[in-house]
């Protein structure tokens, strides 16, 4: 029996004269505003309450030519659409981004900043975008970067907007270079006891060639995923061996999405972010080790955050509150004084009267 | 008056600053006064040369004290003006600043100072099996911290992407002498991703005094095809097809008859000098990559119209594939007295329209054109042959560049992908960005340098400049001022 293939159809809606009108009228008289979107990652930063601005409505497709290897979405897009449409064909986003539930748009994408377990080995959403159109906190249009690969007119804009949590603006369209689908795919598994012996393998292991595009230790066990061409990869598997090879392993899907059962929904997580070779300084700890070792999940209680952050900070790293904390924990690492202050001048640069998502990053952002 | 405050300012940073690290006679400041776009030119008041981080923050906060500009140098190869000194203002010079201060083998990191030299940092790390990806064609001289300030890219960054795809961490003295790390060893930024922001700001939000370099294990094999066109458009055309068939190449690299003719007669690497393009398509990996990829491609190309490819068959002949290419620019200026290199990018399935456009307007201006393109990113460098001796030959010579790079905009694409706008190319940022877009460029640099002291003048055009620039040029097909009656 013939398999259907089912033709991707992407709603074309144009909301951006809805949109600047709502922004027009809160900004006139400073009116806080919650930008949302599928609202799958509302989680991630402190609560707003404001009135909101919903723009998963703002949908469509602008411009996509394989051949380019690059697409122009309206922010609305949903993200399982838009990675369905690119795999007809033969493409993909090159940063892995986590959906988080069916509702996910493009826009919270690249507002979260949030990559999936490909991210050590081919980069983040930051690698990957080319341009925003942005509606700013007067109620203006404004344009950035491009639909090319390489551009380097006026200050990179585009890029700042990744993990900018909505707080500069609304992201009304994103062009992002995309790339061609791996031929193949397996996964290798290795037991490494502890998480040391993990560290130590698999920053070693990167000092070669290897076709690897993803990490992971849990309980004693190292897996890592490999993508490339069926030669590439047959000589890899050869090279590096394992105890086993496990074909179509869906530990990658389930670390991106975080249904892997470390993310159980009671656990108080602390997400760890250092330079893959710092050693593993919290050895007592259940812990969950991703990206070559620059991201360590710990499971953490809330008393202990202030404590861990200051140990993480003398390892070059930073902690974000994760999952389980409550509403008095602050999430995200405060950055040195003069950074703070940068952010606070970047901030009232697009958005002088502060109405967008006040307060989501940092206190009095 | 310069004279006094010259003599002030030197003596101040004489307190801390070797004799010789200060220059202020004139004689010796006439080496600063351009950089590589050497059309424009400009005496600063002074230069530093400074050898410690702590010694910059106590020349920015001199400057900031006084309002004085400060123009931050690295090995002045830029091509569009970005180290063009400013009148009242000195030029800092980060030459002595060029130390290696920590190879990391295990983390495949190096942590330089800004002065080094691009392929020094290549050459530091060959023997652990490491190299630096990002290779501008003036590797062998410009420096790490202008790379950074331009966001430098070269002919291998389709696939290994610009230098900010490649750097780690970047340490900045601020226009208040405040001292900032925007590190990402982490690959997890937590707040504004303000290290890419930095990265190709033109030295105008500070000054890049130490950053930390991704380094990538040197690739087991590579391998280069050559392939022969009788139809630019063709040729266009198969590196999208390449791309789309699901390989990306480590560099492809595309000349025009011109470009091939100059370079062919200069280091005789073989090419065909009656094509009209040809196409250097290098692939690397794992040897059973490139093996499986070197087969697709060469087909891909038949396909596509080749009517010859070559794969080199060795080391040597690659290097002799690549020499041409590599060393168009000089080959190019042997036709011609003077040459002018344009840096506009469009996506490339616009390549046949745009060349044709820029022929035509090479007839218009009766002045000689040879195309070299990073085809696989869509990085034009038409580079326009003159002669300076000619009265009024670099004016017109100018117009051109401009008339090609409204051209690429016009076609969806950018005034620049690789060289950064600098003093050059401010009046095609009126035409690329609105005045509302520039506006939001001011207020980013304002966050950053309240007193607009780094580097002013370049990258961002102000709104007087657009204004004069806008009233000669049109702007997408319409006339400034359309409210106004003409006669």
């Amino acid at each position: 029996m013939a398999i259907q293939i089912q033709e991707v159809s992407i709603p074309q809606v144009n909301l951006e004269e809805d949109l600047q009108s709502q922004i027009e009228a809160v900004s006139a008289n400073g009116t806080p505003v919650k930008i949302t979107g599928g609202n799958t990652k509302s989680f991630y930063g402190h609560v707003v309450n404001a009135l909101e601005i919903n723009v998963s409505g703002h949908s469509g497709i602008i411009d996509y030519d394989p051949a380019e290897l690059v697409i122009t979405l309206r922010a609305g897009c949903k993200l399982k659409d838009v990675e369905l449409l690119l795999a007809e064909k033969g493409q993909m986003l090159g940063f892995e981004p986590p959906c988080f539930g069916e509702e996910a748009t493009i826009g919270g994408i690249v507002a979260s900043g949030l990559t999936g377990p490909r991210r050590a080995f081919s980069g983040a959403i930051r690698d990957f975008i080319l341009g925003v159109k942005l509606l700013n906190g007067r109620g203006e249009i404004v344009n950035f970067g491009g639909r090319v690969i390489k551009n380097v007119a006026g200050f990179d804009v585009s890029r700042l907007m990744v993990g900018a949590l909505g707080t500069l603006g609304i992201l009304l369209e994103v062009s992002i270079r995309v790339i061609p689908k791996f031929e193949a795919e397996t996964t290798l598994s290795f037991e490494h006891a502890d998480a040391q012996t993990h560290i130590d393998w698999i920053n070693q292991k990167r000092r070669f060639p290897y076709p690897i595009s993803a990490s992971v230790w849990y309980q004693g066990r190292t897996k890592i995923r490999l993508s490339g061409s069926q030669q590439g990869l047959y000589s890899a598997c050869e090279d590096l061996g394992g105890d086993n090879k496990i074909d179509n392993d869906d530990t990658w899907s389930k670390l991106k999405e975080q249904t892997h059962p470390f993310f159980g929904p009671v656990k108080s997580l602390a997400r760890v972010s250092v330079p893959s070779v710092e050693v593993n300084f919290l050895p007592a700890e259940p812990q969950l080790i991703e990206w070559g070792g620059a991201q360590r999940w710990i499971e953490t209680p809330q008393e202990n955050l202030g404590q861990l952050r200051q140990q993480v900070e003398s390892h070059r790293g930073t902690v974000c509150a994760y999952q389980g904390y409550d509403g008095h924990a602050e999430i995200f690492h405060r950055p040195t004084d003069g950074i703070l202050a940068l952010h606070r001048n970047l901030k009232s640069s697009f958005d002088p009267a502060g109405i967008f998502n006040p307060g989501r990053m940092y206190a009095g952002l | 008056m310069i004279t006094s405050t010259r003599q002030q300012l030197a003596g101040l940073f004489r307190t801390f600053l070797e004799y010789e690290s200060v220059v202020d006679q004139s004689t010796s400041l006439a080496a600063y006064e351009c950089d590589g776009l050497s059309a424009y030119r400009q005496t600063p008041l002074m230069v530093v040369l400074p050898k410690t981080i702590e010694e910059v923050q106590k020349i920015v906060i001199i400057c900031a004290d006084r309002n004085i500009p400060i123009v931050s140098r690295g090995a002045g190869t830029s091509l569009s003006g970005g180290a063009l000194p400013h009148a009242e203002g000195i030029v800092l010079s980060l030459s002595k600043m060029n130390r290696i201060l920590n190879i990391d083998d295990n983390a495949q990191s190096i942590t330089v100072e800004p002065g080094i030299r691009n392929l020094a940092v290549s050459e530091a790390v060959k023997h652990l099996g490491l190299y630096y990806a990002p290779d501008p064609s003036s590797q062998i001289a410009c420096s790490i911290g202008g790379n950074v300030a331009e966001n430098a890219g070269g002919v291998h960054c389709l696939k290994y992407g610009l230098t900010l795809h490649n750097v780690l961490s970047v340490t900045i003295v601020t226009a208040s002498g405040e001292l900032l790390v925007l590190d990402q060893q982490s690959l997890q930024s937590q707040g504004y991703d303000l290290l890419a922001l930095v990265i190709g700001s033109e030295g105008m939000l500070g000054i890049v005094v130490e950053v930390i370099l991704k380094l990538l294990p040197i690739p087991q094999c590579a391998r280069v095809i050559l392939a022969v066109f009788d139809d630019v458009e063709k040729a266009g055309n198969s590196v999208a097809s390449i791309i789309s068939g699901g390989i990306i190449p480590a560099g492809i690299e595309m000349m025009d008859n011109p470009a091939i003719r100059a370079a062919e007669s200069f280091v005789n690497a073989g090419y065909p000098i009656d094509s009209a393009a040809i196409l250097i398509c290098e692939l690397d990996g794992t040897e059973a990559e490139v093996e499986s990829q070197i087969s697709k491609v060469d087909r891909i190309l038949k396909d596509s119209g080749a009517i010859d490819t070559r794969l080199a068959k060795d080391d040597a002949e690659r290097h002799l594939f690549w020499s041409g290419r590599k060393a168009a620019f000089p080959a190019v200026g042997r036709l011609s007295p003077d040459y002018y290199c344009i840096d506009g990018t469009i996506p490339r399935k616009a390549l046949g329209a745009v060349l044709t456009e820029i022929n035509r307007l090479s007839e218009e201006y009766e002045l000689r054109i040879a195309n070299v393109f990073h085809a696989g990113d869509g990085n034009l460098h038409p580079l326009i042959l003159y002669d300076a001796n000619d009265e009024g030959a670099f004016a017109k010579t100018e117009a051109l560049g401009s008339r090609i790079l409204q051209l690429c905009i016009h076609h969806g694409g950018t005034i620049t992908g690789e060289h950064g706008v600098g003093v050059e190319k401010l009046g095609e940022m009126c035409v690329q960005f609105s005045d509302i877009e520039r506006h939001q460029f001011h207020a980013i640099r304002s966050a950053f340098d309240p007193t607009n002291i780094m580097n002013p003048g370049k990258a961002i055009p102000t709104l007087a400049r657009c204004a004069e620039f806008n009233a000669m040029h049109v702007h997408n097909g319409e006339l400034p001022h359309p409210e106004l009656d003409r006669f």
